[in-house]
Protein backbone atom coordinates (compact mmCIF):
# COMPACT_ATOMS: atom_id res chain seq x y z
CA UNK A 1 0.00 0.00 0.00
CA UNK A 2 2.82 2.58 0.59
CA UNK A 3 4.29 1.53 -2.35
CA UNK A 4 1.43 2.81 -4.37
CA UNK A 5 0.93 5.52 -2.13
CA UNK A 6 4.12 6.94 -3.50
CA UNK A 7 3.53 5.98 -7.41
CA UNK A 8 0.15 7.56 -6.76
CA UNK A 9 2.20 11.07 -5.46
CA UNK A 10 4.88 10.86 -7.96
CA UNK A 11 1.73 11.06 -10.48
CA UNK A 12 -0.06 13.69 -9.01
CA UNK A 13 3.33 15.51 -8.98
CA UNK A 14 3.97 15.20 -12.45
CA UNK A 15 0.47 15.87 -13.45
CA UNK A 16 0.85 19.23 -11.83
CA UNK A 17 4.71 20.60 -12.63
CA UNK A 18 4.17 18.95 -16.36
CA UNK A 19 1.88 22.23 -16.91
CA UNK A 20 4.89 24.45 -16.36
CA UNK A 21 7.03 23.13 -18.86
CA UNK A 22 7.93 25.52 -21.30
CA UNK A 23 7.79 23.24 -24.33
CA UNK A 24 7.75 26.09 -27.30
CA UNK A 25 9.07 28.91 -25.90
CA UNK A 26 12.45 27.64 -27.75
CA UNK A 27 11.17 28.33 -31.19
CA UNK A 28 11.70 31.52 -32.97
CA UNK A 29 9.88 34.75 -31.84
CA UNK A 30 6.50 35.03 -31.99
CA UNK A 31 4.87 37.96 -33.93
CA UNK A 32 3.19 40.67 -31.63
CA UNK A 33 -0.22 42.51 -31.91
CA UNK A 34 -2.01 44.92 -29.90
CA UNK A 35 -5.62 44.95 -28.81
CA UNK A 36 -7.61 47.55 -27.00
CA UNK A 37 -10.56 47.78 -24.52
CA UNK A 38 -12.01 51.02 -24.84
CA UNK A 39 -15.76 51.82 -24.25
CA UNK A 40 -16.17 48.11 -23.81
CA UNK A 41 -15.32 47.59 -27.49
CA UNK A 42 -11.97 46.45 -29.18
CA UNK A 43 -9.88 48.30 -30.88
CA UNK A 44 -9.54 47.42 -33.81
CA UNK A 45 -12.28 44.74 -34.10
CA UNK A 46 -10.96 43.22 -36.83
CA UNK A 47 -7.14 41.08 -36.05
CA UNK A 48 -5.50 40.17 -39.53
CA UNK A 49 -3.03 37.21 -38.17
CA UNK A 50 -0.90 34.81 -40.47
CA UNK A 51 -2.02 31.18 -40.67
CA UNK A 52 -0.04 28.60 -39.01
CA UNK A 53 1.93 30.53 -36.86
CA UNK A 54 1.79 31.65 -33.20
CA UNK A 55 0.71 34.94 -32.16
CA UNK A 56 1.24 37.03 -28.79
CA UNK A 57 -1.40 39.42 -28.18
CA UNK A 58 -1.51 41.62 -25.71
CA UNK A 59 -4.42 43.42 -24.56
CA UNK A 60 -4.94 46.65 -22.72
CA UNK A 61 -8.37 47.89 -20.93
CA UNK A 62 -8.65 51.51 -20.98
CA UNK A 63 -11.89 51.23 -19.07
CA UNK A 64 -12.83 51.57 -15.62
CA UNK A 65 -14.60 48.33 -15.89
CA UNK A 66 -13.49 44.64 -15.83
CA UNK A 67 -13.46 42.65 -18.88
CA UNK A 68 -12.98 39.11 -19.81
CA UNK A 69 -11.48 38.28 -23.27
CA UNK A 70 -13.33 34.75 -24.26
CA UNK A 71 -12.78 32.98 -27.54
CA UNK A 72 -14.82 29.47 -27.49
CA UNK A 73 -13.35 28.71 -31.08
CA UNK A 74 -9.62 29.47 -30.42
CA UNK A 75 -9.84 28.45 -26.40
CA UNK A 76 -9.44 31.19 -24.84
CA UNK A 77 -10.56 32.87 -21.34
CA UNK A 78 -8.83 35.69 -19.62
CA UNK A 79 -9.93 38.29 -17.11
CA UNK A 80 -8.63 41.85 -18.17
CA UNK A 81 -8.62 44.17 -14.91
CA UNK A 82 -9.77 47.66 -15.41
CA UNK A 83 -7.30 49.38 -16.16
CA UNK A 84 -5.09 46.74 -16.72
CA UNK A 85 -3.42 44.40 -19.34
CA UNK A 86 -2.75 40.57 -20.02
CA UNK A 87 -0.70 38.67 -22.72
CA UNK A 88 -2.39 35.90 -24.54
CA UNK A 89 -1.27 33.46 -27.02
CA UNK A 90 -3.03 32.33 -29.78
CA UNK A 91 -2.58 29.84 -33.08
CA UNK A 92 -1.21 28.33 -34.96
CA UNK A 93 -4.93 29.26 -36.65
CA UNK A 94 -6.05 27.24 -39.50
CA UNK A 95 -7.18 29.75 -42.28
CA UNK A 96 -10.55 31.04 -41.47
CA UNK A 97 -11.98 34.06 -38.77
CA UNK A 98 -12.59 32.88 -35.55
CA UNK A 99 -14.79 35.16 -33.06
CA UNK A 100 -13.71 36.41 -29.72
CA UNK A 101 -16.35 38.58 -27.17
CA UNK A 102 -15.92 40.45 -24.07
CA UNK A 103 -17.91 38.10 -22.07
CA UNK A 104 -18.72 40.93 -19.25
CA UNK A 105 -20.00 43.20 -22.13
CA UNK A 106 -21.41 40.84 -25.26
CA UNK A 107 -23.87 42.84 -26.85
CA UNK A 108 -20.83 45.60 -27.15
CA UNK A 109 -17.38 44.02 -27.27
CA UNK A 110 -17.28 42.08 -30.34
CA UNK A 111 -14.02 41.01 -32.90
CA UNK A 112 -12.77 39.04 -34.90
CA UNK A 113 -9.14 37.11 -35.63
CA UNK A 114 -8.60 36.71 -39.70
CA UNK A 115 -6.17 34.00 -40.39
CA UNK A 116 -4.49 33.97 -43.70
CA UNK B 1 -30.56 43.60 -16.81
CA UNK B 2 -31.25 40.05 -17.61
CA UNK B 3 -27.88 39.82 -19.42
CA UNK B 4 -26.19 40.18 -16.12
CA UNK B 5 -28.32 37.60 -14.57
CA UNK B 6 -27.53 35.11 -17.24
CA UNK B 7 -23.47 35.93 -16.66
CA UNK B 8 -23.83 35.45 -13.28
CA UNK B 9 -26.05 31.99 -13.64
CA UNK B 10 -23.41 30.79 -16.32
CA UNK B 11 -20.30 31.24 -13.75
CA UNK B 12 -22.47 29.91 -10.90
CA UNK B 13 -23.74 26.45 -12.88
CA UNK B 14 -20.42 25.07 -14.02
CA UNK B 15 -19.05 25.18 -9.68
CA UNK B 16 -22.86 24.14 -8.40
CA UNK B 17 -22.92 21.19 -10.96
CA UNK B 18 -19.71 20.11 -9.73
CA UNK B 19 -20.26 20.37 -5.81
CA UNK B 20 -23.85 18.91 -7.08
CA UNK B 21 -22.01 15.57 -8.38
CA UNK B 22 -19.51 15.91 -5.30
CA UNK B 23 -22.83 15.83 -2.42
CA UNK B 24 -24.25 12.93 -4.81
CA UNK B 25 -20.96 10.48 -3.88
CA UNK B 26 -20.90 11.55 -0.45
CA UNK B 27 -24.82 10.75 0.28
CA UNK B 28 -24.94 9.04 3.61
CA UNK B 29 -21.38 10.22 4.82
CA UNK B 30 -21.21 11.22 8.00
CA UNK B 31 -19.97 14.65 8.36
CA UNK B 32 -20.10 15.42 4.69
CA UNK B 33 -23.01 17.99 5.16
CA UNK B 34 -20.34 19.91 7.35
CA UNK B 35 -17.22 19.27 5.17
CA UNK B 36 -18.68 19.99 1.66
CA UNK B 37 -20.54 23.50 3.29
CA UNK B 38 -16.79 24.46 5.01
CA UNK B 39 -15.50 23.93 1.19
CA UNK B 40 -17.96 26.13 -0.23
CA UNK B 41 -17.79 29.12 2.35
CA UNK B 42 -13.60 28.34 1.81
CA UNK B 43 -14.22 29.38 -1.96
CA UNK B 44 -16.52 32.24 -1.10
CA UNK B 45 -14.32 33.91 0.94
CA UNK B 46 -11.62 33.04 -1.46
CA UNK B 47 -13.56 34.55 -4.42
CA UNK B 48 -13.56 37.94 -2.57
CA UNK B 49 -9.55 37.84 -1.95
CA UNK B 50 -8.98 36.72 -5.35
CA UNK B 51 -11.04 39.47 -7.05
CA UNK B 52 -9.32 41.93 -5.46
CA UNK B 53 -5.92 40.74 -6.15
CA UNK B 54 -6.57 40.30 -9.50
CA UNK B 55 -4.88 43.36 -10.45
CA UNK B 56 -1.61 42.24 -8.99
CA UNK B 57 -2.10 38.40 -10.26
CA UNK B 58 -2.22 39.49 -13.50
CA UNK B 59 1.04 41.45 -14.23
CA UNK B 60 2.61 38.98 -12.63
CA UNK B 61 5.14 37.22 -14.90
CA UNK B 62 4.87 39.17 -17.85
CA UNK B 63 1.27 39.23 -17.67
CA UNK B 64 0.79 34.97 -17.39
CA UNK B 65 -0.14 35.55 -13.65
CA UNK B 66 -3.59 34.36 -13.93
CA UNK B 67 -2.24 31.24 -15.65
CA UNK B 68 -0.22 30.30 -13.04
CA UNK B 69 -3.06 30.59 -10.54
CA UNK B 70 -5.46 28.78 -12.53
CA UNK B 71 -3.22 25.70 -13.29
CA UNK B 72 -2.20 25.62 -10.04
CA UNK B 73 -5.70 25.39 -8.64
CA UNK B 74 -6.53 22.71 -11.44
CA UNK B 75 -4.02 20.48 -10.61
CA UNK B 76 -4.55 20.52 -6.60
CA UNK B 77 -8.15 19.94 -7.37
CA UNK B 78 -6.93 17.52 -9.75
CA UNK B 79 -5.12 15.52 -7.78
CA UNK B 80 -6.96 15.61 -4.68
CA UNK B 81 -10.24 13.93 -7.36
CA UNK B 82 -7.64 11.56 -8.23
CA UNK B 83 -6.60 10.56 -5.02
CA UNK B 84 -10.11 10.80 -3.81
CA UNK B 85 -11.73 8.25 -6.74
CA UNK B 86 -9.12 5.75 -6.72
CA UNK B 87 -9.37 5.22 -2.93
CA UNK B 88 -13.45 5.56 -3.14
CA UNK B 89 -13.16 2.38 -6.35
CA UNK B 90 -11.16 0.38 -3.80
CA UNK B 91 -13.06 0.61 -1.10
CA UNK B 92 -16.84 1.38 -2.36
CA UNK B 93 -18.04 -2.12 -1.37
CA UNK B 94 -17.13 -1.74 2.27
CA UNK B 95 -18.88 1.69 2.13
CA UNK B 96 -21.97 0.13 0.59
CA UNK B 97 -22.57 -2.46 3.30
CA UNK B 98 -21.88 0.16 6.19
CA UNK B 99 -24.60 2.48 4.48
CA UNK B 100 -26.96 -0.40 4.62
CA UNK B 101 -26.21 -1.94 8.17
CA UNK B 102 -26.42 0.92 9.69
CA UNK B 103 -27.58 3.89 7.18
CA UNK B 104 -24.64 5.97 7.70
CA UNK B 105 -21.08 4.98 6.54
CA UNK B 106 -19.34 5.71 9.62
CA UNK B 107 -16.67 8.58 9.86
CA UNK B 108 -13.92 5.38 8.90
CA UNK B 109 -16.41 5.29 5.71
CA UNK B 110 -14.65 7.69 3.64
CA UNK B 111 -10.82 8.98 4.12
CA UNK B 112 -10.98 11.46 1.84
CA UNK B 113 -13.59 13.43 2.80
CA UNK B 114 -10.77 16.58 3.66
CA UNK B 115 -9.73 16.31 0.19
CA UNK B 116 -13.38 16.87 -1.03
CA UNK B 117 -13.58 19.86 0.34
CA UNK B 118 -10.47 21.58 -0.77
CA UNK B 119 -12.01 20.39 -4.57
CA UNK B 120 -15.09 22.05 -3.66
CA UNK B 121 -13.28 25.24 -2.19
CA UNK B 122 -11.32 25.16 -5.41
CA UNK B 123 -14.08 24.79 -7.54
CA UNK B 124 -16.21 27.51 -5.81
CA UNK B 125 -12.65 30.19 -6.19
CA UNK B 126 -12.28 29.30 -9.71
CA UNK B 127 -16.10 30.73 -10.81
CA UNK B 128 -16.89 32.47 -7.99
CA UNK B 129 -13.41 35.06 -8.14
CA UNK B 130 -14.65 35.80 -11.90
CA UNK B 131 -18.43 36.45 -10.63
CA UNK B 132 -17.14 38.82 -7.92
CA UNK B 133 -15.17 40.69 -10.70
CA UNK B 134 -18.04 40.96 -12.72
CA UNK B 135 -20.87 42.49 -10.36
CA UNK B 136 -18.39 44.83 -8.71
CA UNK B 137 -17.06 45.80 -12.33
CA UNK B 138 -20.68 46.39 -12.90
CA UNK B 139 -21.42 48.19 -9.63
CA UNK B 140 -18.68 50.72 -10.50
CA UNK B 141 -19.30 51.51 -13.91
CA UNK B 142 -23.21 50.77 -14.73
CA UNK B 143 -26.25 53.05 -15.27
CA UNK B 144 -28.13 49.97 -13.87
CA UNK B 145 -29.64 50.62 -10.38
CA UNK B 146 -27.95 48.93 -7.67
CA UNK B 147 -30.94 47.05 -6.15
CA UNK B 148 -31.60 46.01 -9.79
CA UNK B 149 -28.28 44.54 -10.32
CA UNK B 150 -27.88 42.86 -7.08
CA UNK B 151 -31.79 40.89 -7.67
CA UNK B 152 -30.67 39.81 -10.84
CA UNK B 153 -27.20 38.78 -9.46
CA UNK B 154 -28.68 36.49 -6.48
CA UNK B 155 -31.45 35.32 -8.96
CA UNK B 156 -28.37 33.87 -11.44
CA UNK B 157 -27.01 32.36 -8.39
CA UNK B 158 -30.07 30.83 -7.09
CA UNK B 159 -30.61 29.58 -10.37
CA UNK B 160 -27.42 27.87 -10.79
CA UNK B 161 -27.60 26.71 -7.08
CA UNK B 162 -31.00 24.82 -8.00
CA UNK B 163 -29.15 23.43 -11.06
CA UNK B 164 -26.68 21.93 -9.49
CA UNK B 165 -29.31 20.82 -6.64
CA UNK B 166 -31.74 19.27 -9.43
CA UNK B 167 -28.40 16.77 -10.45
CA UNK B 168 -27.55 16.02 -6.83
CA UNK B 169 -31.16 14.94 -6.07
CA UNK B 170 -31.19 13.17 -10.13
CA UNK B 171 -28.29 11.20 -8.62
CA UNK B 172 -30.52 10.42 -5.50
CA UNK B 173 -32.83 7.88 -7.54
CA UNK B 174 -29.71 5.56 -7.62
CA UNK B 175 -30.07 2.67 -5.67
CA UNK B 176 -27.14 2.78 -2.34
CA UNK B 177 -25.68 -0.71 -3.86
CA UNK B 178 -25.09 1.42 -7.25
CA UNK B 179 -24.24 4.94 -5.51
CA UNK B 180 -20.79 4.66 -5.62
CA UNK B 181 -19.77 2.76 -8.64
CA UNK B 182 -21.82 5.25 -10.82
CA UNK B 183 -21.17 8.74 -8.87
CA UNK B 184 -17.40 7.81 -9.16
CA UNK B 185 -17.62 7.57 -12.97
CA UNK B 186 -18.70 10.97 -12.92
CA UNK B 187 -15.85 12.10 -10.60
CA UNK B 188 -13.81 10.33 -13.11
CA UNK B 189 -15.03 12.66 -15.79
CA UNK B 190 -14.81 15.77 -13.78
CA UNK B 191 -11.02 14.61 -13.08
CA UNK B 192 -10.70 14.84 -16.66
CA UNK B 193 -12.49 18.07 -17.25
CA UNK B 194 -10.35 19.51 -14.97
CA UNK B 195 -7.03 18.00 -16.75
CA UNK B 196 -8.80 19.44 -20.11
CA UNK B 197 -8.74 22.89 -18.83
CA UNK B 198 -5.04 22.65 -17.64
CA UNK B 199 -4.54 21.83 -21.38
CA UNK B 200 -6.25 25.11 -22.03
CA UNK B 201 -4.67 26.89 -19.71
CA UNK B 202 -1.08 25.69 -20.76
CA UNK B 203 -2.01 26.69 -24.07
CA UNK B 204 -3.04 30.20 -23.36
CA UNK B 205 -0.05 31.09 -21.43
CA UNK B 206 2.76 29.33 -23.54
CA UNK B 207 3.77 26.76 -21.90
CA UNK B 208 2.79 24.01 -24.80
CA UNK B 209 2.06 25.42 -28.34
CA UNK B 210 1.68 21.53 -30.03
CA UNK B 211 -1.50 20.31 -30.74
CA UNK B 212 -3.29 23.47 -30.32
CA UNK B 213 -5.77 22.90 -33.58
CA UNK B 214 -9.18 21.81 -32.62
CA UNK B 215 -9.93 18.22 -32.33
CA UNK B 216 -13.85 18.64 -33.83
CA UNK B 217 -16.17 21.54 -33.53
CA UNK B 218 -19.83 20.81 -32.99
CA UNK B 219 -21.13 24.28 -32.16
CA UNK B 220 -22.62 24.68 -34.71
CA UNK B 221 -24.86 21.67 -34.30
CA UNK B 222 -24.58 22.55 -30.21
CA UNK B 223 -24.12 26.45 -29.46
CA UNK B 224 -21.53 26.79 -27.14
CA UNK B 225 -23.08 29.07 -24.50
CA UNK B 226 -26.72 26.76 -25.16
CA UNK B 227 -28.10 25.25 -22.10
CA UNK B 228 -27.20 21.77 -23.59
CA UNK B 229 -23.67 22.60 -23.93
CA UNK B 230 -23.23 23.69 -20.51
CA UNK B 231 -24.18 20.76 -18.55
CA UNK B 232 -22.70 18.37 -20.58
CA UNK B 233 -19.61 20.37 -19.85
CA UNK B 234 -20.39 20.45 -16.40
CA UNK B 235 -21.15 16.82 -15.92
CA UNK B 236 -19.57 15.43 -18.41
CA UNK B 237 -16.54 17.60 -19.16
CA UNK B 238 -17.71 17.54 -22.79
CA UNK B 239 -16.37 20.18 -24.64
CA UNK B 240 -18.11 21.20 -27.81
CA UNK B 241 -14.93 22.59 -29.45
CA UNK B 242 -11.99 21.28 -27.84
CA UNK B 243 -8.58 21.94 -29.04
CA UNK B 244 -6.12 18.34 -29.91
CA UNK B 245 -4.33 18.50 -26.47
CA UNK B 246 -7.15 19.38 -24.14
CA UNK B 247 -8.49 15.66 -25.75
CA UNK B 248 -5.20 14.37 -24.90
CA UNK B 249 -4.91 16.11 -21.44
CA UNK B 250 -8.88 14.39 -20.71
CA UNK B 251 -7.94 10.67 -22.01
CA UNK B 252 -4.57 11.18 -20.36
CA UNK B 253 -6.29 11.63 -16.72
CA UNK B 254 -8.97 9.07 -16.59
CA UNK B 255 -6.53 6.36 -18.47
CA UNK B 256 -4.08 6.95 -15.62
CA UNK B 257 -6.52 7.09 -12.60
CA UNK B 258 -8.26 4.04 -14.32
CA UNK B 259 -4.79 2.24 -14.04
CA UNK B 260 -4.05 2.83 -10.91
CA UNK B 261 -7.29 2.07 -9.16
CA UNK B 262 -7.21 -1.16 -10.71
CA UNK B 263 -3.56 -1.83 -10.05
CA UNK B 264 -4.37 -1.12 -6.14
CA UNK B 265 -7.05 -3.30 -6.61
CA UNK B 266 -5.20 -6.16 -8.27
CA UNK B 267 -2.05 -5.60 -5.64
CA UNK B 268 -4.53 -6.00 -2.20
CA UNK B 269 -6.46 -9.00 -3.75
CA UNK B 270 -2.77 -10.75 -4.51
CA UNK B 271 -2.14 -9.90 -0.72
CA UNK B 272 -5.41 -11.16 0.32
CA UNK B 273 -4.44 -14.41 -1.64
CA UNK B 274 -1.16 -14.60 0.19
CA UNK B 275 -2.25 -14.03 3.67
CA UNK B 276 -5.11 -16.65 3.40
Amino acid sequence: MHHFKTKLSVVALLLSTANFLPVSTAFAADMELSLVIKNHMFEPAELKVPANQRIKLNIQNLDKTVEEFESHSMKKEKVIPAGGKAVIFLGPLKPGSYEFIGEFNPKTAKGLVIAE
Amino acid sequence: MFGAGIIVFRETLEAALFVGIIAASTRGLVNRTHSLSVGVALGALGSLMMASAMGHISEWANGIGQEIVNASILSIALAMLAWHCIWVSNNSQRMVQEAKQIGKATSQGIQTLWALTIVVALSVLREGAETVLFVSGLMAGSTMAIAELISSAVAGVALGIFAGWLVYAGLGFIKTSRLFQITNILILLLAGSLASQIAKTANQADWISVFSEQAWDISDLIPSKSMTAMVMHGVFGFDVSPTQLQVIFYLSAICLIWIAARQIKLNRHHQLVLTS
